[in-house]
């Protein structure tokens, strides 16, 4: 289970400032459990979008978003509401919405942090995706996690060591800098690595902050 | 001049500049800092003093540079974001300026997997490009990264690295403009062995006008043999040694080699120094410092100019 919660709206809203239509997605998981992105929210998040002058394409709730199969099955009939959107807002955690950058070619914002596994991880087996930072950055980053993907979690752009698309550490890890790049210049976006991102607040994290976190 | 520092004096003055670089030793010996820096004074505007590179525990290099500037130079302190937080970082500016350092080079670090303490840690709070603006803003607006306001501020020279060899190629200058925003008023760059590539990256930096925007100074270093060579072509992530180098070497008889590598970075430095844009060179000959004093010679680079730090 991945326990999230929404972003402040200033901040979502400060994400979408230039959009002026947007798909919303959210998951039937682990979000719904938690109140951050089940039906209920994103009808939420639809008015209060429509309200602030937005124009909502559509919006689907898939059962398992961190599941790429499902989540591409679930987007098919959605295909021109998607197409017909400026950019997709993704209300559940890091891994729901990696698995939308990495299925939709389409700018992906993040409308939630992440807080804690709760003690277990989403269905992506063959790494780890999200690390439960409680500050998301995939605004910044095209959609790809550095914090979990980058031996250096660097925010601002790659190493000097990335070679190949492959990281210096380990040439069996790739290097998350290269995606990001490859990603964003696919959506002819890389206007999107240009911002300085400022030094994250580690302080809502498991490793830096209390480490154990109670929920309500 | 936004602080005292000898190399902000030299490039100020457009005068071609000369930096080197002086590795502290894995031990308390203040010798080895002295006899290096014996040997690269009056040849080098500034000498960078490196921060555990390769993640190998070795004297600070804070005080390393004090040693260094007792002896004449006007070190470059190296600053890495791998064994600090933002807490550390800030305290050891304030430090350094107390200890009248004029230059910080700001680094993200190499990953600690590379030295002999792989177990630990790595902190990376900050990037090198956010450590850039915290040490801009604490010298040029008096603030902490908290935003907290100091009553004295350190007067830091700032420069930042960049490697133009390294991927995704088509991110470098991106990622060198938002260093320049940040706040680097220096930049020194990877070693160049492929001055094609070299010319390429600095087009791109030409065209969004970064070169009027900050002092880049392109890196040499003379290779000592061609296992050095072969070393760094295949095992050093980053580096882009062509095979053109590597054969030019191979050519020479073997007494030979090392002196070829010498020449070799004498016609690469003559070579940089035609690409505009390039206000110097940062000479890396680490274990090596006793070939600077020729190089910089041979490359009519002296006499190097006086200035009181």
């Amino acid at each position: 289970m991945l326990i999230s919660e929404q972003k402040p709206l200033q901040e979502i809203l400060g994400y979408l400032d230039g959009d002026k239509s947007i798909f919303l997605i959210g998951c039937k998981g682990c979000a719904e459990g938690w109140g951050s992105g089940g039906e209920k929210q994103i009808t939420e998040m639809k008015n209060t979008l429509q309200e602030k002058g937005k124009t909502v394409t559509g919006s689907v709730v898939v059962d398992m978003l961190c599941d790429a199969a499902l989540t591409r099955l679930k987007l098919r009939p959605h295909k021109k509401e998607v197409a017909a959107a400026d950019s997709i807002l993704v209300l559940t955690d890091g891994a729901g919405v990696q698995t939308v950058a990495e299925v939709v070619d389409k700018v992906v914002h993040p409308g939630c942090n992440t807080l804690s596994a709760g003690g277990a991880h989403a269905e992506w087996k063959e790494s780890e995706r999200c690390l439960e930072c409680g500050d998301c950055v995939l605004e910044f980053t095209g959609g790809l996690c550095p914090i979990a993907r980058c031996s250096k979690h660097l925010l601002n752009g790659p190493c000097g060591g990335s070679q190949g698309g492959k990281c210096e550490v380990d040439p069996s890890i790739p290097c998350v800098w290269q995606q990001i790049v490859d990603h964003l210049a696919k959506l002819g976006r890389l206007d999107k690595l240009e911002r300085l991102v400022t030094p994250k607040n580690w302080s809502v994290s498991l490793i830096s902050g209390p480490p154990v976190k109670r929920y309500s | 001049m936004k602080t005292r520092s000898n190399l902000e004096q030299v490039l100020e003055s457009k005068i071609f500049a000369v930096t080197g670089e002086l590795g502290p030793p894995q031990s308390a010996d203040p010798e080895v800092i002295r006899r290096k820096a014996k040997i690269l004074k009056g040849y080098v505007d500034a000498c960078n003093v490196t921060d555990g590179q390769t993640a190998v525990v070795r004297m600070a290099s804070w005080a390393a540079c004090l040693i260094a500037k007792e002896e004449g130079l006007d070190p470059i302190v190296q600053m890495t974001c791998r064994d600090r937080n933002r807490i550390a970082l800030q305290m050891d500016v304030l430090g350094i300026s107390a200890l009248g350092m004029n230059n910080m080079l700001c680094l993200t670090g190499d990953h600690q997997k590379f030295g002999n303490h792989p177990a630990a840690k790595g902190v990376y709070d900050l990037d090198s490009i956010q450590l850039v603006r915290m040490v801009r803003d604490m010298r040029d607006e008096k603030k902490f990264q908290c935003g907290e306001v100091m009553a004295v501020e350190p007067h830091l020279f700032i420069g930042a690295a960049e490697n133009p060899f390294a991927d995704p190629f088509e991110i470098r200058a991106t990622r060198l403009a938002k260093k320049v925003a940040a706040g680097a008023d220096f930049i020194q760059t990877q070693i160049v062995y492929n001055v094609d590539k070299f010319a390429e990256w600095m087009k791109m930096a030409r065209d969004k006008g970064i070169h009027e925007r900050v002092k880049i100074l392109a890196g040499v270093a003379p290779i000592k043999s061609v296992g050095a060579a072969k070393y760094m072509k295949t095992r050093v992530p980053g580096m882009d040694v062509p095979d053109s180098t590597v054969a030019r070497l191979q050519g020479v008889p073997k007494d030979q080699v090392s002196k070829e590598g010498i020449k070799l970075c004498i016609d690469i430095i003559n070579q940089v120094r035609e690409i505009e844009g390039v206000a110097g060179i940062h000479l890396m000959a680490i274990e090596w410092e006793e070939t600077v004093p020729a190089i910089v010679e041979a490359a009519g680079l002296l006499p190097r100019p006086k200035f009181i730090i």
